[in-house]
């Protein structure tokens, strides 16, 4: 009769260094929010900028360094070494895109490129998008000023 | 339960092999045992669809020229891969005149068409057929997992698909190494729900194949000198050796797994090798020679397969497992 193994092995599946990996991701991500801040600040000083404007202008900025990074090879080496460091901020969002793209390029521009680009991220969007419409209604119902 | 090994006797002989590897596999501890490789992944190829079809072809045809044959004399080929309705296989016997079966074990496919071959042969209707099996890296990422450049982060636990092409042509002439004997596998899931630890999840169906392939012929373990997995890699070989373990057969010695085998520990690969491929250029490139060299005389090769895809894993579901042996002795003068 087949037997249920499942014990053997899990004792020999070695679990994923927690502490080393939030360490990491913390000074990574870390880095990344001064280099955003850093970088804000400095178009706001160059350019003579609004806060806000000075934002997204950083954020394109990092989204494209994350573009150049995923089509040089680079990223996802940086990726498996930084964790949640380089994935929960914009970066992570930007390697999703760009990598899939990347990937969809032998099948065309249209049904490869357009079609696969937003197959990781497509989700993170239609979340955001759920979530804002619902923090949105209780602002607007409970919190209107 | 019924027997499901089959003895050959002096019936199927291995003749000429044919390995192809990319970049990685050649930089391996095994790099000078393959036949042909490639500088990078896309091997002069513009996607890696064309790049895996023409590993695979390489293969084939250097197992055939390595065999002092020629197309005409292939009766049959039988090839698989991991790619979607076989689609590699399919593409590259356009080049070839020669029947041909596709069949699907996932990485258990090189001892599957191996093993199925060689019954062909000793059913007497077929003369020379060729075995093969690819994989490639990049296009096993982009179906099973991610794209290649993403950058999310792996696990301790999986492995690195192995890209290249292993081809041997089985015969019924008799050359110095023989096909002794076969186990077909029987599916085996240990609820295991982990996609990116498929050794682990192999290792009870690895473990069920070799037991009875001992039983059915009444063996022990040392019968042979080297008792070689397909993919287990680092988790899954200590799994099999445990669960070995428990049901009374020391294997530690013998044992060797192609997955390990092929990348050295400086590599990038985290577990170590899978894919078709793995144990493909393996078997046909390193213990083939191990044979001819007299370094072993009689091995089992156990390839195992996870038969998995990945809309049943986002459906929760676990994966079924197979392994499938055959049996390699070097001829006695």
């Amino acid at each position: 009769m087949k037997k249920d193994y499942s014990g053997t092995i899990n004792k020999n599946t070695a679990k994923p260094s927690y502490f080393r990996n939030c360490l990491v991701a913390f000074i990574v991500g870390g880095t990344i929010g001064v280099f955003g801040q850093g970088l804000s600040d400095l178009y706001i000083y160059l350019f003579n900028m609004a806060r806000n404007d000075a934002n997204s202008l950083m954020l394109v900025t990092i989204i494209l360094l994350t573009a150049l990074a995923t089509g040089f090879g680079v990223f996802d080496s940086f990726g498996q070494f930084s964790g949640a460091g380089a994935f929960v901020p914009i970066t992570g969002f930007a390697n999703s895109m760009t990598s899939a793209a990347l990937e969809g390029r032998s099948e065309g521009v249209t049904l490869g490129i357009g079609a696969s680009m937003f197959k990781l991220a497509g989700s993170v969007i239609v979340f955001g998008v759920v979530s804002a419409y619902i923090l949105g209604a209780i602002r607007f119902l409970f919190f209107q000023s | 339960m019924k027997k499901a090994t089959i003895q050959f006797n002096n019936t199927v002989y291995l003749k000429g092999t044919g390995t192809a590897v990319g970049p990685l596999e050649k930089e391996g501890p095994l790099g000078d045992y393959f036949d042909r490789d490639y500088k990078d992944n896309y091997c002069d190829e513009k996607n890696w669809e064309k790049a895996e079809q023409r590993l695979l072809n390489d293969a084939i045809t250097i197992s055939i020229v390595n065999s002092g044959l020629n197309n005409e004399d292939i009766d049959l080929i039988l090839a698989g891969d991991l790619i979607n309705q076989n689609v590699i296989s399919n593409y590259v016997m356009r080049d070839f005149d020669t029947p041909f079966l596709g069949m699907y074990g996932a990485c258990s496919t090189s001892m599957q068409t191996l093993l199925t071959a060689s019954l062909l042969i000793n059913s007497q209707v077929f003369t020379n057929i060729v075995a093969a099996t690819s994989s490639h890296n990049a296009t096993a990422e982009r179906q099973f997992r991610y794209p290649t450049e993403y950058g999310g982060q792996k696990p301790k636990t999986m492995t690195y698909t192995v890209t290249g092409a292993g081809a041997t042509v089985a015969t019924s002439k008799r050359t110095s190494i023989k096909i002794s004997s076969a186990t077909i596998g029987r599916v085996i899931d240990s609820k295991q729900k982990n996609p990116n630890d498929m050794g682990g999840a192999m290792a009870p169906a690895a473990s069920d194949t070799i037991i009875r392939h001992l039983n059915d012929l009444n063996i022990k373990p040392d019968y042979y000198d080297m008792i070689v997995t397909g993919d287990l890699s680092d988790v899954g070989s200590k799994v099999l050796l445990d669960i070995m373990k428990e049901e009374g057969y020391e294997i530690g010695r013998l044992h060797q797994d192609c997955g390990k085998l092929i990348y050295s520990d400086k590599q990038p690969v985290f577990a170590g090798g899978s894919g078709c491929a793995c144990c493909a250029v393996v078997t046909y490139g390193y213990i083939k020679k191990l044979l001819e060299i007299d370094k072993i005389s009689k091995v089992l090769v156990v390839a195992t397969g996870a038969l998995l895809n990945p809309m049943m894993m986002l459906q929760k579901e676990t994966i079924p497992c197979i392994a499938h042996a055959v049996a390699f002795e070097k001829e006695v003068e």
